[in-house]
């Protein structure tokens, strides 16, 4: 039962009032901006994370999660009232949820959602529970080289599977890794691309520019985007599904979690891709597919699950590796790196009530994500009310004046301005946001591993190839960057290239 | 969520009568995504994608010269330029790929009437910064508040003042009254 104490110790972590305050905080924050079109989860995170300075990291990282896996169950309210995706994990749901709630069955389409949403996290906190142990183990003999190939690969994933264009994604990553550079070299304390400026001389802080290209950025960008009209939003009656409803769903359900929670893991993937496939899935196994898009109860179930279970175990690469699977993750890094934790193989050993609390307090943010979407979700339709021209000030304002209050300087503040700038071009122009801030985060990293392993190899770069574990990371990474190229010439040979009938998605970050 | 009482001011807002006909209700999902896909704001040309190429580029060679200039040493002993080195070949790399093959991508967005918004809320939010340390952040959360919902969102002149004022009240009550941070303010 050695394994176990650790879990129940967690519990006593969570179950601290500040965490559970923190995690109820979470949560609900989480679940209204799902509700709220506009900012999406990091975006929200990102803004908020000069909040965190002044709790425990394991409080700031639990309120942190509940944002995110919050999200998860809010972003269905909007698609299924008001066919307006609130997340991009959530658009799939639009096309089943609308219609059953233009049938009248919103609450039964709403009430499968939470419930599924609840079983697909709450199934991916116990595989992470299990699983995430045993890789952290996996991973404790990993050196330098390792490290080095595990965060490229990390870094290139995350930008090939991005919905834009691939070398326009790498490009981010490039600037995000030059960005890392600026400011005093670790090994030889000579000042990099400080233009003589004191201020940059220990080098650009990661919350001012998480805030300014995923927050600001992203509120810039929204000024400027058509809303589709707003529509009286559906009524809502009953939430609670049938016995009949509920076992139609089940086999979406559980099929969801699973596909989630794997989807969830991969550097890269996530909730989006993860309802997505599910949706798919579904579609696929059905005996009447087309019953698909008019109304379909497995179509809102499973998507949901799905996107749920992988928002949970995406933390599985982050707390193990202390390789963060997608942008959000990211700044779970950087939230933890500002509290001095760096996440690893060792936290699990060295920090157990910080893993543990986190993963713990999980089960706590669903069962009042639960709470909220069935009995309270009354007042969430309410807050469909609020208008973006009312939301968009008052969070400009509450980053500007966050910015201020992390160092008390305005050098902060006009940092964060000039990341929303280019936040905003980079967005205009095709150029997805999310890959830099990772690259940003894992930057250091990657430079020191990289220097350190050379120095072992006495400067071979071939020395990466001697080792099995980075040599197979590099072979991945090497396919990784080819695939897309040799996949290219292909269909260029065949003119009539079979596309996909999910729309391409706008992440909203 | 700060903004709660900034809407309980506002009291019940009427959500625009929809429009919308059943046949637009009847969409397939193949549809809505093909709509979705129309909305889209307009891609811009092969020129912006040239344009931002060519940014790339620039920074990329600038990088590159700044890190040539700090010294690369060889593998086994790196000088503090070597890895930025690296990194700003890769942009200029993938920057003439982008400007070579990324010609025709329609992932760029077109400047249109309404990026005038990002543009104005960009110069209301530069003001801001610069003011702030001069006079508090009062005046200019006001003003930035107002110019945003009025002019920006479209919001009547009574909801945009009622809930301006409701917001920077709300701010100093929380930055400046309970939790007590040095934010510059006038009051």
């Amino acid at each position: 039962m050695d394994f176990l104490n650790p879990v129940i110790n967690g519990f006593a972590v969570v179950l601290e009032p500040t965490n559970l305050l923190y995690c109820l905080v979470g949560v609900v924050i989480g679940m209204l901006i799902g509700v709220l079109p506009g900012l999406g989860p990091a975006a929200t995170i990102a803004i908020l994370l000069p909040l965190t300075y002044n709790v425990e990291p394991v409080t700031a990282i639990i309120m942190l999660a509940g944002i995110f896996y919050g999200a998860q169950y809010g972003g269905t309210i909007t698609s299924v009232l008001l066919r307006l995706p609130g997340e991009a994990s959530s658009v799939v749901t639009v096309f089943d949820g609308y219609q059953m709630a233009k049938q009248g069955r919103a609450g039964t389409a709403l009430g499968l959602a939470s419930i599924g949403s609840f079983i697909g996290g709450t199934a991916a906190i116990i595989g992470l529970t299990f699983l995430a142990p045993i890789v952290a183990s996996f991973a404790l003999d990993f050196g330098p080289p390792e490290y080095t190939a595990l965060a490229m690969l990390g870094i290139l994933l995350v930008a090939t599977i991005s919905s834009g264009s691939k070398a326009k994604a790498l490009v981010a990553a490039a600037l995000g890794l030059l960005l890392a550079t600026v400011g005093r070299d670790i090994f030889t304390g000579e000042s990099r691309f400080t233009f003589g400026s004191l201020q940059l001389a220990d080098g650009i802080d990661f919350v001012p520019i998480a805030m300014g290209i995923f927050g600001l950025g992203e509120i810039l960008y929204n000024l400027e985007e058509r809303h589709r009209a707003a529509k009286a939003p559906s009524k809502v009656t009953n939430v609670w599904p049938s016995r009949q409803d509920l076992k139609q769903a089940s086999g979406a359900i559980g099929r969801g979690s699973v596909l989630g929670f794997f989807l969830g893991i991969l550097p890269g993937g996530g909730a989006t891709i993860a309802s997505m496939a599910s949706y798919a899935m579904e579609k696929k196994r059905a005996k009447q597919p087309e019953r698909f898009g008019k109304g379909a109860p497995e179509g809102v179930a499973g998507p949901e699950t799905a996107n749920n279970a992988a928002a949970t175990s995406s933390f599985i690469p982050l707390l193990t590796l202390g390789i963060p699977a997608n942008a959000t993750m990211a700044l779970m890094f950087g939230a933890l790196l500002i509290q001095g934790v760096t996440p690893g193989p060792q936290l699990v050993e060295q920090n157990p009530e910080l893993f543990w609390g986190v993963v713990n307090s999980m089960y706590i943010g669903n069962i009042l994500l639960l709470i909220m979407s069935l009995p309270l979700v009354g007042i969430f339709v309410k807050i469909l009310r609020v208008r973006a021209a009312i939301l968009a000030p008052v969070t400009a304002l509450i980053t500007l004046l966050g910015a201020y209050t992390i160092n008390n300087s305005m050098f902060d503040v006009t940092l964060v301005v000039v990341f929303g700038i280019i936040g905003y071009l980079m967005k205009k122009f095709g150029f997805e946001p999310g890959p830099l801030v990772l690259a940003f985060v894992l930057g250091e990293l990657l430079e020191s591993s990289m220097r350190r392993s050379l120095l072992v190899f006495g400067g071979d770069p071939l020395g990466f190839f001697g080792r099995p574990i980075s040599a197979t990371l590099l072979a991945v990474f090497v396919l990784v960057a080819v695939l897309p190229a040799i996949r290219g010439a292909l269909t260029k040979r065949k003119p009539i290239a079979i596309t996909a009938v999910t729309p391409e998605i706008k992440e909203k970050v | 969520m700060k903004e709660t009482p900034a809407e309980s001011v506002v009291g019940p807002v009427e959500t625009p009568t929809s429009t919308s006909s059943i046949t637009e209700d009847d969409l397939t999902p193949e549809q809505l995504a093909a709509q979705w896909e129309e909305e889209k704001p307009p891609a811009a040309g092969a020129l912006a994608n040239a344009a931002s190429s060519l940014v790339v580029i620039g920074v990329g060679v600038g990088a590159t010269i700044l890190s040539a200039a700090m010294g690369l040493g060889t593998p086994d002993k790196p000088q503090p330029g070597l890895w930025p080195f690296i990194i700003s070949l890769v942009m200029v790399a993938l920057g003439v790929f982008q400007l070579v093959l990324g010609r025709h991508n329609r992932d760029a967005e077109k400047f249109t009437r309404m990026s005038t918004a990002p543009l104005t809320g960009l110069v209301t939010l530069a003001a801001m910064v610069a003011l702030m340390p001069l006079i508090g952040f009062e005046l200019p959360a006001l003003v930035l508040c107002v110019i945003w919902m009025r002019f920006l969102g479209g919001e009547t002149w009574r909801s945009t003042l009622v809930v301006s004022a409701a917001v920077v009240i709300a701010f100093y009550a929380i930055f400046v009254l309970a939790l007590k941070t040095s934010i510059p303010h006038l009051f």
